[in-house]
């Protein structure tokens, strides 16, 4: 934890991983894994691909159970899926029958929001489109958008639901490099403007130390977590920070025990 | 002009089947006594339109199309659905649909005339038995294409069980439902004719029928030409609506 996140207000943490295991079938995916995630965290779960991590995420999400062990969300097992937790995937999952605006205005028209006015409502939707830059394009369809703005719609559209967790899992594996930097500064700039507790499944390490203050390296199927990297950069994320020493040692250490995990993943199969 | 250059070209094929119909009769392949020449064909559905029942049989037999295909789908849209989203009931309706599919609507012609004689009800029953086993096949073949992904983030946004079904997958309903409607129009001009041929006094399958009862081989014509026509027309319609409905859809070919 670095200095500036805040913590819970009891100090206790608002996710608990307790000795979860997952199977699909005879396949075991992730094993006797245990973590914590404190309010206000950034966590990047790092790891070959194909050893479970996204199987870690949808756990949180709510999308699948663990078979052993319990995901506890405020001391209590996740029930199911829930506007607390926004998700953003690799496939964007933005709806195509709808325009850019209507896409961010979905959740908000959701019986869950009843709550807030239709001023309220039109003042998110504006705040967020103009925060990821979509506003010139909200009549448009998501059929007419690059891959960049389709992520950038999927995050708006997860912000304007206002949930207390991030999660995402290779959000921005599909998209070209310059793409993909754009985002991650669209995303640390969102989250200093507004600080949603973050859960990232990604294989790249660059991405992982440029984005979190809290790595958790797993192994290959069936997944563990075989360690834990504080990155002590805090706010002060900028282009620059990527060709300093401290960072070029961080992802030096860090592709090498992600290559270890992944040399016996290729010797298991 | 732009407009016009299209609607060019929506007509060129015609044009070259009716150049080509002229160069068959010509060229002497064909008997010229067996193939009527297109401007006698059309000038036969001109005279029978406005002296004899023309109008009023093509009227019959599209308002018993229309019928069969709004009953057909009136029931093929919901029971698709269902066997597209719950598999106790594609379990158990599947193999029926698959069977009563496989039947062809004409073979049922002799027996919707013993129970429900030669009147509009047996023919509008054919065509909805003919429409909806069309139509429930198309429904369910793309509701299982749904991607599961929309409901997943759906539910990250906080929908309900009743939000998700009218708000997500309903919309991802409509094209099915307009593609659907499409394939049982086809099949239901197809079973009309043929049932009108087995059975009828009027409607344009009947006007066949009768002329070939004479040997008229110009109003056989006449009324191919006035079923093609009838079902292109709807089937464009059914298309633009389509387009007017389904513009957010990718297209291979826009």
């Amino acid at each position: 934890m670095t200095g500036e996140t805040a913590p819970g207000e009891d100090g206790s943490p608002k996710v608990v991983f307790q000795n979860v295991s997952k199977s699909f079938g005879a396949i075991e995916v992730v094993r006797d894994v245990s973590f914590e995630i404190h309010d206000g965290d950034f966590i990047a779960v790092v790891g070959p691909s194909g050893c479970g991590k996204t199987t870690m995420m949808n756990m949180l999400a709510g999308f699948t159970k663990p078979d052993g062990g319990a995901v506890l969300l405020d001391g209590r097992p996740v029930a199911g899926p829930g506007p607390d937790r926004g998700v953003m995937f690799q496939d964007y999952g933005v709806f195509p029958w709808l325009t850019v605006e209507k896409n961010i205005r979905f959740g908000l028209e959701l019986a869950v929001k009843r709550g807030m006015t239709k001023a309220q409502k039109n003042e998110t939707v504006e705040k967020y489109m103009a925060q990821m830059r979509l506003t010139d394009f909200r009549n448009a369809w998501p059929k007419n958008l690059s891959g960049g703005m389709k992520q950038r719609l999927a995050l708006a559209r997860a912000y304007a639901a206002n949930p207390r967790f991030l999660l995402m899992d290779e959000p921005f594996g599909a998209l070209d490099a310059q793409t993909r930097s754009d985002m991650h500064d669209l995303l640390l700039e969102i989250m200093q403007a507004e600080r949603k507790t973050a859960l990232l499944i990604t294989h790249s390490a660059e991405e992982a130390i440029y984005l979190a203050n809290r790595i958790l390296v797993v192994s290959a199927r069936p997944s563990r977590i075989v360690e834990e990297i504080n990155i002590p950069f805090g706010d002060n994320r900028d282009r620059d920070l990527l060709d300093s020493h401290e960072f070029i040692e961080l992802r030096r250490h860090l592709r090498d025990v992600v290559m270890k995990q992944y040399a016996e993943q290729q010797a298991l199969r | 002009m732009q407009r016009l250059i299209e609607f060019g070209w929506r007509l060129l094929p015609f044009a070259v089947v009716i150049l080509i119909w002229y160069a068959v009769r010509w060229s002497g392949v064909v008997d010229q006594g067996l193939l009527p020449p297109p401007h006698l064909v059309f000038l036969d559905i001109w005279k029978r339109s406005t002296e004899g029942t023309f109008l009023l049989d093509a009227w019959v037999s599209i308002r018993r199309v229309l019928l069969g295909l709004f009953f057909g789908m009136l029931l093929a849209v919901p029971i698709g659905f269902l066997i597209g989203w719950n598999r106790t009931i594609r379990r158990f309706v599947d193999p029926l649909v698959n069977f009563f599919r496989a039947l062809p609507p004409i073979a049922l012609i002799p027996l919707a005339i013993v129970y429900l004689g030669i009147g509009e009800v047996a023919k509008v029953a054919i065509l909805f038995y003919a429409a909806f086993f069309a139509g429930v096949i198309v429904m369910y073949e793309g509701m299982s294409q749904i991607n599961p992904l929309f409901i997943r983030v759906s539910r990250t946004l906080g929908a309900t069980d009743w939000e998700v079904f009218y708000k997500v997958i309903l919309p991802l309903t409509v094209p099915h439902v307009l593609t659907a409607t499409r394939v049982a129009l086809g099949v239901a001009w197809a079973t009309l004719v043929a049932s009108e041929l087995v059975a009828a006094q009027n409607g344009l399958g009947a006007v066949i029928q009768n002329a070939s009862a004479f040997f008229q081989l110009t109003t056989i014509y006449a009324g191919i030409v006035a079923i093609g026509t009838f079902a292109l027309i709807m089937d464009t319609m059914l298309r633009m609506a389509s387009r007017r409905f389904l513009d957010w859809q990718e297209r291979v070919v826009q």
